[in-house]
C-alpha cells in the first residue's frame, strides 16, 4: 500500500474517533450540567464541569482565545461547530471525508458514502438547528455515525493493510482519549487521594463511566457501589471492556504483528511491551505508583507509538540512502 | 443555420399523451421524435413506458438520482471557483437510444478512425511518410506546439499511441452523424457513462428487463486488460497504477473510480520515484517496482526534468524511464499533436492513406484560417459560424456566432486577424436534440455522444459512450464546466 494512502486512512479513522470521543464527552458533560452540582474549589477551572471537556482534551487555551468566558453555548460552539478548532466535530468530520476521498480507491464504496453522507449532514448544522433539534440528540447522532462507520469497514472492507491501517488509528486514538478522561476525572472528582478507596459521588461517576460506555458493564462485573479503584481496573485493565487501554492495547499489538517486517520490528516490540504492561498490570500496582503519574507515562509512550508508526509507514524519510538501497533491491 | 427553437415548434401536442407534452423542432433532428410526430424505433418502447408513468414518479426518481450521486460523490471540481467547491453534473432521466444498427457503423467508423490516428502518431515521429507525400503540411505538424521531438524515432509497445480516445459525434439535422472532436490526451467522462447505467438500473429496473439494451459495465475489465497488454518486455504481472494530479483535479471522482474498478494503485506523483531509469511507488513495505501507468496528468506536467521545470505534479526522471523502455505511459507523449483542431481536418485523409479505405464517419467542414481563402470567407461569414482555438478544449474560448453579441464578433474578428493559424472555424451545426427533462417539463435539448475506443493488441469499445446534453434552451455547448449535463446512452441489441 502507498505510505500517503495508509497515512490518510490512519487519519480518517482517528478523526472519526476523535469526534465520537468529543461527542461523548460532551453528552456526559451536558448531562452533569443539568444536575445541580457543588463548586469543590472555587477558582480552579476543572471544578466547573464546561472546562472539563476542555481540559481533557486540550482545547483550554484555544478556547479562551476564542472565548473570553466559560459557558455551555460557547463550548458547544468552539467543540462542535468551530471551523477554527481542528478537534471540532465539524473539522473531524471534513477531515476524515477529505482522508477519505483523496484515497476512496482504498476503502470500499460503501465506506466512502456513509462518510460522505455523514459530512453532507453536518456541513448543513449551525448553532439554531442544533438547539432546536437538541443537542443530545445531535451528539447521539455523532456517536451512531462513527458506530455505523466502523460497522460499514468491518462489513465491507478487505482484510488488507488499509483494514489495518483504519484499526490501528481508531485504537491509538480510543487509548489515548480513555486515558485522558481517566486522569482528569480523577484531579476533579477525588478531592484527596486518602479517599481512592472508598465510594463517592454516584453522579460524577456514573458520568464518566457512561462517557466510555462503560456504565451497564461496570454493573454487571463488580454488582456493587462504584468505586474510583475499580473504575481505574475497568478502564485501564480489563480487556473485556471495549474502550480499556488494556482491549485497545490488544488491537494495537496485534495489528502491528500483520504490519509489522524485519524493517520494523521495533515499532512491534514497543508495542509488544506497552501492551504487557497492561496485560500484566495490577491494579494495586497503579494506585501504588499514583494513577496519574501511571496514566501520564501512558500518554507518552502511546504518542511515542504513533509518532514511530508514522516514520516507519505513513510519511517516511524519502530519501534517506535506506529508500535508495531497498529500491535497488526491489 | 441554427435554428431558433422558439420560432419553429411543431405545437401541435399529442392528445392521447397527455403526461409529458414534448414539442420538437421541425428543422432540427430530435433522437426521439420524427418530424411528423411519430416516435423513432428505438424509442418506442422507452416512449411507450414514459406515456404509462406518472409525473409524480418521474419526479421522485429525479430526486431520489440526485440524492445517491451526492452521496456516492460523484462530483465534479470547477475550477475559478471557491478551491476545492465541487459540484454535481446534472444527470438526465431519459436516456440517449440508438439502435443496434446505427451503432454498427459508428462501431466500424470508430475503430478505424482511431486506427488511422495511431498510424499517424507512429509516422509522426518515426518516418513522416505522410509528410512527404504532402497530404498533411509538414509545418503545421512539425511546429506544433503539441509536437514532442522527444518522441521521435522512440518506440512504444505495439506502437500504439493513443491507447484511450474519447472521440465526440453529433448528429445533424438529417440524421447524419458527423465527428466534432478527437480526445487522444486525456479524454475524461467515461465514468460517468458507468454510473449513469448503474443509477438508470436502479431507479428503473423495468426498463432493463424489458429491452435488449446492450450492456457497458464491463470497460474497467477492457482498460485493464488492454493496460496489461502494455507491459515492457519481460514483465508478465505488470503493476499497473492511475497517475492522477491529485484530489483538486475536476476529473479527480474518475480517476479514483478507474483505479478502484481496476484495482490498481491510485498515485500522485510524489508517491512515485525514479531510480536507475526504473519507476518505484512508495509504499508501505517499501518500493515496489511499477510497469505501467494510466496517466491522467498532461504531457507538460510529468516530468520536471524533462518538461515544464515548475511541475510539481510530476516524477523526475519519469520521461528518461520511459525512454528507456522501463515503465509505458498510456496514453503516450505526444498525441495531442492528432487531436489538434487543426490537423482534424486532414483525418479522413490519414484513412485513406494508413488503411486505403474510405472513411464511415465524415468530419464536419472545417475552415482552416491560416489559409488566406479560408479565413476571408469565415471573417465574411463570422455571424454563421463557429470559430474555436486550435489549442482550445472544455468549451472554452469558441464562438458560436449565431448566438453570439456584436461585441463578442468584432472582438473575436480582432482576435482572428491578429493570429489566423490559432482558430479554424466551421459551420454552425444544428446538433440533434434529445427530450430532457427541465424545469417546465419535457423538452428538446441539443446532445452530442463520446464512446471511448481502447487501442492494444486490439481494438475495443463498450456498445455505447457519455452523452452530454446543454441543459439551457437552444444551447450547443455540452460541457460540464458550462453547465452541461449527462444522460445515460442506450445502445440496443438486434
Amino acid at each position: 500500500m502507498l505510505c500517503r494512502t495508509a497515512n490518510e486512512l490512519f487519519w480518517m479513522s482517528r478523526h472519526i474517533e476523535r469526534a465520537e470521543n468529543t461527542a461523548r464527552m460532551l453528552d456526559v458533560t451536558y448531562r452533569m450540567s443539568l444536575l445541580p452540582y457543588e463548586v469543590i474549589e472555587p477558582g480552579l477551572a476543572w471544578a466547573e464541569p464546561w472546562a472539563v471537556p476542555l481540559i481533557t482534551s486540550g482545547l483550554a487555551t484555544g478556547y479562551y482565545e476564542r472565548y473570553p468566558e466559560l459557558s455551555a453555548e460557547n463550548v458547544l460552539r468552539y467543540t462542535i461547530l468551530d471551523a477554527t478548532n481542528p478537534s471540532s466535530i465539524f473539522c473531524c468530520l471534513r477531515a476524515a471525508r477529505e482522508s477519505a476521498r483523496s484515497v476512496r480507491g482504498a476503502i470500499t464504496s460503501e465506506m466512502y458514502e456513509d462518510l460522505n453522507s455523514a459530512w453532507l449532514e453536518v456541513r448543513g448544522y449551525d448553532y439554531a438547528r442544533l438547539e432546536a433539534g437538541g443537542v443530545s440528540e445531535f451528539l447521539e447522532w455523532v456517536k451512531m455515525r462513527s458506530h455505523l462507520f466502523r460497522g460499514v469497514t468491518v462489513g465491507t472492507l478487505l482484510r488488507d493493510e488499509a483494514f489495518h491501517f483504519i484499526r490501528l488509528g481508531t485504537h491509538l486514538e480510543r487509548a489515548d482519549n480513555t486515558a485522558r478522561i481517566l486522569d482528569v476525572k480523577y484531579h476533579t472528582l477525588l478531592p484527596s487521594a486518602a479517599d481512592v478507596g472508598g465510594a463517592v459521588d454516584y453522579y460524577q461517576w456514573g458520568a464518566l463511566l457512561r462517557s466510555v460506555s462503560g456504565f451497564e458493564a461496570y454493573r454487571k462485573i463488580y454488582s456493587d457501589v462504584i468505586t474510583p479503584r475499580r473504575v481505574a481496573e475497568l478502564l485501564i485493565l480489563r480487556d473485556d471492556m471495549p474502550r480499556s487501554l488494556h482491549a485497545c492495547m490488544n488491537f494495537i499489538h496485534e495489528t502491528l504483528e500483520h504490519l509489522c517486517d524485519e524493517h520494523s520490528r521495533e515499532i512491534e516490540r514497543a508495542a509488544g511491551e506497552l501492551h504487557a504492561k497492561v496485560h500484566y498490570g495490577r491494579t494495586d500496582d497503579i494506585i501504588r505508583f499514583g494513577l496519574h503519574e501511571y496514566l501520564m507515562d501512558f500518554l507518552e509512550r502511546i504518542s511515542e507509538l504513533g509518532d514511530e508508526i508514522s516514520q516507519t509507514f505513513l510519511v517516511p524519510e524519502w530519501d534517506s540512502g535506506v529508500w535508495m538501497r531497498l529500491a535497488g533491491r526491489a | 443555420m441554427i435554428l431558433d427553437l422558439a420560432r419553429d415548434l411543431q405545437c401541435s401536442p399529442d392528445p392521447v399523451r397527455p403526461p409529458h407534452k414534448y414539442f420538437v423542432s421541425r428543422s432540427i433532428y430530435d433522437e426521439m421524435r420524427a418530424p411528423d410526430g411519430g416516435i423513432r424505433p428505438p424509442y418506442q418502447a422507452f416512449a411507450g413506458w414514459l406515456d404509462r408513468t406518472p409525473t409524480a414518479r418521474i419526479a421522485q426518481k429525479r430526486e431520489e438520482a440526485e440524492r445517491a450521486f451526492h452521496r456516492v460523490g460523484i462530483t465534479f471540481a470547477v475550477y475559478g471557483e471557491e478551491s476545492g467547491s465541487e459540484r454535481l453534473i446534472p444527470f438526465d432521466l431519459v436516456p440517449r437510444i440508438i439502435s443496434g444498427d446505427e451503432w454498427k457503423v459508428l462501431d466500424r467508423g470508430l475503430r478505424q478512425r482511431v486506427q488511422a490516428l495511431n498510424a499517424f502518431l507512429h509516422d509522426i515521429y518515426h518516418d513522416q511518410a505522410i509528410l512527404k507525400a504532402g497530404i498533411v503540411p509538414a509545418e503545421r505538424v512539425l511546429s506544433n506546439a503539441q509536437y514532442r521531438t522527444v518522441m521521435q524515432g522512440m518506440d512504444v509497445p505495439g506502437g500504439i499511441y493513443a491507447h484511450i480516445a474519447g472521440v465526440d459525434l453529433v448528429r445533424a439535422g438529417a440524421g447524419e452523424f458527423y465527428v466534432l472532436e478527437d480526445n487522444l490526451r486525456v479524454p475524461s467522462g467515461v465514468s460517468y457513462m458507468l454510473e449513469n447505467r448503474k443509477m438508470m438500473m436502479r431507479l428503473f429496473p423495468e426498463l432493463f428487463a424489458t429491452q435488449r439494451i446492450r450492456p457497458v459495465q464491463h470497460y474497467p475489465d477492457l482498460l485493464l486488460a488492454n493496460l496489461y497488454g502494455l507491459s515492457p518486455a519481460g514483465e508478465e504481472r505488470p503493476t499497473v497504477a492511475v497517475l492522477t494530479p491529485g484530489a483538486h483535479n475536476s476529473a479527480y471522482f474518475e480517476h479514483a473510480f478507474l483505479a478502484q474498478q481496476m484495482g490498481v494503485e491510485l498515485v500522485e506523483g510524489p508517491d512515485l520515484f525514479v531510480q536507475n531509469d526504473t519507476v518505484y511507488m512508495r509504499t508501505t513495505r517499501g518500493p515496489q517496482r511499477v510497469h505501467v501507468i494510466y496517466r491522467r496528468v498532461d504531457d507538460d506536467f510529468l516530468d520536471p526534468l524533462a518538461f515544464r521545470p515548475d511541475s510539481m505534479l510530476g516524477v523526475p526522471g519519469l520521461f528518461a524511464a520511459y525512454r528507456a523502455g522501463r515503465v509505458t505511459l498510456a496514453n503516450a507523449i505526444g498525441t495531442g499533436v492528432a487531436d489538434d483542431k487543426s490537423i482534424y481536418p486532414y483525418v479522413p485523409e490519414m484513412i485513406r492513406f494508413y488503411l486505403t479505405e474510405e472513411p464511415v464517419l465524415a468530419n464536419v467542414p472545417t475552415y482552416l484560417l491560416h489559409r488566406k481563402e479560408d479565413c476571408d470567407y469565415v471573417l465574411a461569414h463570422l455571424p454563421e459560424l463557429v470559430v474555436k482555438e486550435t489549442h482550445g478544449a472544455g468549451g472554452y474560448g469558441m464562438l458560436i456566432g449565431p448566438t453570439a453579441a456584436a461585441a463578442e464578433l468584432e472582438a473575436f474578428r480582432q482576435r482572428i486577424v491578429a493570429a489566423p493559424d490559432k482558430y479554424i472555424a466551421q459551420p454552425t451545426l444544428a446538433l440533434s436534440t434529445c427530450p430532457t427533462f427541465v424545469e417546465s417539463g419535457l423538452a428538446p435539448r441539443h446532445v452530442d455522444l463520446r464512446p471511448y475506443v481502447l487501442s492494444g493488441k486490439t481494438v475495443n469499445l463498450v456498445p455505447g459512450g457519455l452523452t452530454r446534453v446543454a441543459l439551457r434552451e437552444g444551447s450547443l455547448v455540452v460541457n460540464s464546466s458550462q453547465g452541461g449535463g449527462t444522460k445515460d446512452t442506450w445502445v440496443l441489441a438486434n
